[in-house]
């Protein structure tokens, strides 16, 4: 498996990344690389084997249904929110107009 | 099956139809932070760092939601899945600060369940028909954009970014807009018994993704379907299929092919239009997320949420018809909504405890109370009535008085009047306003031996065998008492009398 040039380019510009056509350049190959090294991974049988989800055996851990039990992951905080937007008015954030 | 067809210029074509139901999961918090979910917040002041999507911030779930959606999975008798995992749906969209949606595509928390729509010979449903639910996700909801605010930006409000959401996709086994609402609302129903989402459709807790096809009546392959997004209310469903239906037949009978597309509904116009979007809108590039572990179900989690399941529509409605002998029209209007059936069972409990007899023999008086009686008299009171008045005990006291022949019907709702406009006791109220039946048979004795003797010829004629003149002497007595009369002394009495 291998991806073009123009498939780099789109996956870029859906992730919203700018890349010129220098850095199309590299980044290709460096893909394809990538990608012949995963195909050589599938060549090993991994039937029966199964899944690694974490390096660590551990299991996913679970919240409480409370508000705002940690400041650091609750609400209330909407200056700090909003203190890195380029545009903030009452209490929105500002965007270019999009509209479907 | 359903007779819902659109005869075309070519011949009879049929629909089919799938619903995508996204439902706000009931919970305090969201789906992966502590900020709260309450509606109508000031802007922005429920996010937190992780809803906004600052740099580090890890997601980790609440454990209310998934057992939220584990227990509605319950009462849809779905598969509950023990092992189920978060994925990564990538867009660029300004209501979505991570970037991505975290959401179930593999490996979903729910697997295939069904749910019973409800005959309504009227609405073209001949017989119950059972609709499959291919599974239930539960996934973050997106925040909201604000086009009209100012003329040249759209204002972003992230209170709703991260609450969570479970999205309920059905098959695509309904043929007909009434079937559809059908399912939608039987679907509210199950989510309002089971307490996992408030079904409020205005406030945007439930919206449907309305997947249409049509084909020639006798076809066995699906038709090429559009999904319209966001439709809030199950008469907009049923609209949006009416008329998708009907632009697809138009579109296919002229030579013209459909588009599989998203498309937009306009309430306005009861229209859908195709919603102007990028070719490549539909490329998610789904993985699993990184900052997840696998979702694993423990026993006693599982049997936790099966324990404290409520008993469900359809039981409910069995056992009011087979336990308490209610008509099955009252039954189903019982049963429909929770706020119905929570008034009606405190009213029948109350009743029962009141009269020192059993549930079953109560039922169908207090049913016909609840479902038309009180409502009756509170609405041709309108703002008159204060319905904090009307109490389940207040109710069931007037009940007693009725069933005990104190009362008659009319005196009932007489009672319930002042009941609702002053909040006195219904039995202080018998008692002051003289709202009470004679059951003193002297009284009415008396009355029927004045009546008797003025009549002499009429009771001549009764006797020779004109039977229909005692509806006249009931109606003499129950004038001579000024209607207050208890009427199972007077017809007694009556038949005595007249021999």
């Amino acid at each position: 498996m291998s991806v073009t040039r123009e498939e780099v380019a789109k996956i870029a510009q859906l992730a919203r990344i700018r890349m010129g056509e220098e850095d199309l350049d590299h980044l290709v190959p460096e893909f394809n690389n990538i990608l012949t090294w995963v195909e050589q991974l599938g060549e090993v049988d991994t039937s029966g084997v199964e899944p690694m989800t974490a390096v660590i055996p551990q299991e996913l851990r679970l919240r409480d249904d409370v508000i705002d039990a940690d400041p650091k992951t609750g609400g209330g905080r909407q200056d700090d929110v909003l203190a890195n937007a380029p545009v903030a008015e009452h209490g929105f954030y500002g965007v270019p107009k999009v509209i479907e | 099956m359903t007779n819902y067809r659109i005869q075309g210029a070519t011949g009879e074509w049929e629909v089919v139809i799938g619903l995508e139901v996204h439902a706000q999961v009931t919970s305090n918090a969201k789906l992966f932070s502590g900020a709260s979910t309450a509606f109508g917040a000031e802007p922005n002041t429920q996010v937190s760092l992780v809803d906004a999507a600052m740099p580090g911030m890890l997601p980790v779930p609440n454990r209310e939601c998934i057992r939220q959606a584990v227990r509605t999975g319950m009462a849809i008798e779905a598969q509950i899945n023990k092992w189920s995992r978060f994925d990564r749906k990538n867009y660029f969209y300004a209501d979505l600060p991570q970037g991505y949606q975290i959401s179930q595509l593999y490996h979903p928390i729910v697997g295939e369940g069904s749910l019973t729509i409800d005959a309504d010979e009227k609405a073209g449903i001949p017989e119950d028909k059972v609709i499959g639910i291919e599974r239930i996700h539960v996934e973050q909801d997106a925040g909201k954009l604000m086009h009209d605010q100012h003329p040249t930006m759209s204002y972003v409000d992230l209170n709703r970014t991260g609450v969570a959401l479970m999205e309920i996709v059905s098959k695509p086994d309904m043929t007909s807009p009434a079937e559809a609402g059908a399912y939608v609302r039987k679907l509210r129903s199950i989510l309002r018994y089971v307490g996992s989402c408030d079904g409020n459709m205005e406030e945007g807790s439930m919206r449907a993704d309305v997947n249409v096809s049509v084909r020639k009546v006798g076809d066995t392959e699906l038709g090429t379907r559009t999904e319209t997004k966001n439709v809030n209310s199950v008469r907009f469903v049923m609209q949006v299929i009416e008329f998708e239906a009907n632009r697809q037949v138009d579109v296919l009978e002229e030579g013209g092919s459909i588009d599989q597309e998203t498309r937009l509904f306009d309430p306005g116009t009861g229209t859908t239009r195709t919603m102007r979007s990028k070719e490549d809108a539909h490329d998610y590039r789904y993985f699993p997320d990184p900052d997840l572990l696998p979702l694993e179900l423990e026993d006693d989690f599982i049997e936790e949420c099966k324990a404290s399941l409520p008993e469900l529509p359809d039981a409910k409605r069995a056992r009011y018809e087979n336990e308490l002998g209610l008509t099955p029209y009252n039954a189903r209007e019982l049963t429909a909504e929770v706020e119905t059936f929570a008034r009606f069972e405190t009213l029948l409990a109350e009743t029962a405890n009141a009269l020192g007899k059993d549930e079953k023999k109560v039922a169908t008086p207090v049913a016909n109370w609840a479902l038309s009686v009180a409502p009756g008299v509170i609405k041709s009171l309108g703002d008159e009535a204060d319905a904090s008045h009307a109490t389940a005990a207040r109710q069931a006291a007037i009940l007693k008085m009725q069933d005990a022949g104190e009362i008659s019907g009319g005196q009932a709702k007489e009672i319930f009047e002042i009941v609702l406009k002053e909040g006195r006791e219904p039995d202080e109220i018998a008692d002051t306003e003289g709202l009470k039946q004679v059951s003193d048979t002297g009284a009415i004795e008396a009355a029927i031996d004045a009546i008797i003797a003025a009549n002499g010829d009429k009771v001549e004629e009764y006797r020779g065998g004109k039977d229909k003149l005692f509806g006249f002497f009931v109606g003499q007595t129950m004038k001579a008492m000024q209607g207050k009369a208890n009427p199972a002394v007077v017809n007694q009495i009556l038949k005595g009398k007249l021999g």
